[in-house]
């Protein structure tokens, strides 16, 4: 994973709460075996309204979404984090989000911000005011400036200190080895195995 | 402090725990299925690693498989290709397969407990949010993302942050005709679907402890649709007596070991959660949902609210926006609602008993003009299981289409899918906009009120007819 120290970015206002993962990409966008070409997919249902704000030129290149509350709720698909990386985004600013959304953003590189939602009013009006004006969200420092304006956000440390080392999870957990072979080693002989397949007669 | 179920359960995979750090948690099975794990798999490839411990893992095909000619090969190319890539996938890494046309081929949470894979006290994770099923036998149950299921296949572990812990008190017996899915409905709308952000929930009280297996799975499959990270009940008399004799379960002294550890899966009489919710489930009536989210729901005896009554001005702006896309007039009583298409089935309710109680509804009946009903068994087992009892004729003779087994309609991956503005009745777990078809209109309901719409063609209850 690359390292993200700080990105500076058009800031798309998403004024609508419980965008759920059905809605930034629904199911039949789901079918492709990569990580890649998931942008088609993004906000599908919306993308021929031409009152959708990503249909608005000044935001069309945007990278930093500004959404309502409980944004990435429901399906655990991590398509919708490809989906939003493909089409450009870096980062997610929202007062509340889904557990598994939040948690795939960590993995894939996506920086999900989390502020009150009085700061996301605040960052609509913004950039609202101001259509295409840019933010800077600076990791290191958990802060998110917009023009003279600097709000403070939350991450959870350990998130944080992956995305700006760009660890790759499972080489961090596999030097950990030892300990996983010890604890299987004190695993009860009963608990299920899937092999060899046994099936009802 | 005595300990929740939960902080048991976590407590026994913690293979390592540092400051700073989240626990390093034992993963004892692993699910999978065709959409979140072919980049999962080609990420082991990548990096040249093993899928280490295919023993505790086990794939099945359903949420792209057709539910009608299954025998013919799959006609959407990008779903056989997905199809095609998890069997593909599965032979390279020596992992188990039930794949379309084998009778254990379903519903990857349908198939998981009828193998008996599912027990107490084990570690689930399948890279899919409705993994929460599994905790209706008392295991610590999530779903995650594929970055996650490449861990586990990698690992045979995951990173966790250590989540709160909750306790939802539902007690007295249910009122006829309400059912485990019309619990869970008040649930949500009672506490919203961010209500569980943070905690593993677990359901307990009289309600819970004289509820079938396949209710209880309904009540923990739907966790995630208030936001739970899991959701756990304490295994019981009822638990253990669904896993004797299924081919996983253990036998012998085995099983006495087994059951020896089950019984010590409860919540400490000293234990103190950090929250708790209570339902009385005495007062409950069926339930429906009106909206574009699970927690938009209401009585089915109510009508469609008025916009203006909510007094959080996010829900207000929602509760617009959900009434112009399921073309809802607010005021209108929910039982004049009507509907195209009613669907049974799904991870949430396309179990046996399901199948069952909607057949003893029906038995007799003819649907309703213009309204299509799809029966979809939640797997090829559960699908034969209905035909031994004659439950497909009973299906079939009232006018429904019987169908093979499969997630089918409760995301429209396959062809079974609501064409724009299409209104169904379904007894799956979300109504989210375009989630059954794009521009589908979805209620949530259960067996019982989905067969007594199918009959009247309005939103109803068996007390209707």
């Amino acid at each position: 994973m690359d390292k993200f120290s700080s990105h500076t970015g058009i800031a798309v206002p998403l004024r609508r709460s419980n965008v759920d993962t059905d809605q930034i990409i629904p199911a039949v966008y789901l079918k492709r075996v990569t990580r890649t070409g998931f942008e088609d997919g993004l906000f599908a249902a919306w993308r021929n309204d031409p009152e959708f704000v990503l249909n608005t030129p000044a935001y069309a290149a945007g990278s930093i979404l500004i959404p309502g509350p409980e944004f990435g709720t429901g399906s655990s698909r991590e398509h919708a984090v490809w989906a939003l990386q493909n089409y450009g985004f870096k980062v997610i600013i929202g007062s509340r989000f889904g557990d598994i959304f939040r948690g795939n953003s960590g993995k894939a590189g996506l920086v999900v911000a989390l502020v009150d939602q009085p700061v996301v009013e605040q960052l609509w009006a913004l950039a609202e005011e101001t259509p295409g004006v840019e933010f800077t969200v600076d990791l290191a420092t958990k802060t998110i400036t917009a023009g003279e304006q600097v709000f403070e956000f939350a991450i959870d440390d350990y998130t944080r200190h992956r995305l700006l080392e760009g660890l790759d999870d499972i080489g961090v957990t596999l030097t950990h080895e030892a300990e996983i072979s010890a604890f299987e080693a004190t695993r009860p002989s009963w608990l299920p195995k899937t092999l060899p397949a046994k099936v009802a007669s | 402090m005595g300990k929740t179920l939960s902080d048991k359960v976590w407590e026994q995979h913690v293979v390592r725990t540092a400051t700073g750090e989240p626990d390093l948690l034992y993963i004892d099975l692993h699910l999978v299925h065709e959409v979140t794990s072919p980049q999962a798999f080609d990420g082991l490839r990548l990096a040249g690693r093993p899928l280490r411990r295919t023993d505790l893992t086990m794939a099945t095909e359903d949420h792209n498989t057709p539910t009608l000619n299954i025998t013919a090969p799959i006609a959407d190319p990008v779903s056989k290709l997905q199809v095609d890539t998890l069997r593909a996938n599965a032979a390279e890494f020596g992992v188990r397969i039930h794949s379309l046309g084998d009778l254990d081929q379903g519903v990857v949470h349908i198939i998981g407990p009828q193998l008996g894979l599912t027990q107490p006290g084990l570690t689930v994770v399948c890279g899919d949010s409705h993994t929460a099923t599994h905790g209706a036998f008392g295991a610590l149950a999530f779903g995650i993302g594929t970055s996650e299921v490449e861990h586990v296949m990698a690992t045979q572990t995951l990173p966790q942050a250590r989540p709160k812990t909750m306790a939802v008190n539902i007690n007295g017996e249910l009122p006829t005709g309400v059912t485990a899915k019309d619990v869970v409905l008040a649930l949500i709308a009672k506490v919203g679907t961010g209500g569980g952000q943070g905690y593993i929930v677990e359901y307990r009280g009289s309600t819970i402890e004289a509820m079938s297996m396949e209710g209880r799975m309904t009540i923990c499959n739907m966790s995630i649709e208030w936001g739970a990270k899991a959701g756990m009940m304490a295994p019981d008399e009822t638990t253990f007596a669904y896993l004797k004799g299924r081919p996983h379960a253990p036998v012998g002294d085995e099983w006495d070991a087994a059951v020896a550890h089950w019984q010590t899966l409860f919540t400490d009489p000293d234990a103190v959660f950090d929250a708790e919710v209570t339902i009385d489930a005495t007062q409950l009536t069926p339930f429906v949902t009106w909206g574009t989210n699970p927690g938009q729901g209401v009585p089915l005896n109510a009508v469609v609210p008025t916009p203006a009554g909510f007094a959080d001005p996010v829900e207000q702006a929602a509760a617009e926006r959900a009434l112009e896309y399921m073309g809802l007039t607010a005021g209108t009583p929910m039982r004049e609602i009507k509907v195209d298409t009613v669907f049974l089935g799904s991870c949430t309710n396309g179990r046996i008993e399901d199948l069952r109680a909607a057949a003893d509804v029906l038995k007799g009946a003819k649907i309703a003009e213009g309204v299509r009903m799809l029966v979809v068994p939640g797997s090829a087992r559960v699908g034969v299981q209905a035909v031994e009892e004659g439950l497909d004729k009973v299906f079939i003779d009232f006018g429904a289409e019987w169908r093979a087994a499969g997630c089918s309609m409760c995301l429209g991956m396959n062809p079974d899918q609501l064409a724009p503005g299409e209104r169904s009745a379904s007894t799956s777990n979300r109504n989210f906009e375009g989630r059954q078809g794009k521009g589908g209109r979805t209620h949530l309901v259960s067996p019982l009120v989905a067969a007594a719409t199918a009959i009247r063609g309005t939103l109803s209850s068996p007390a209707d007819l």
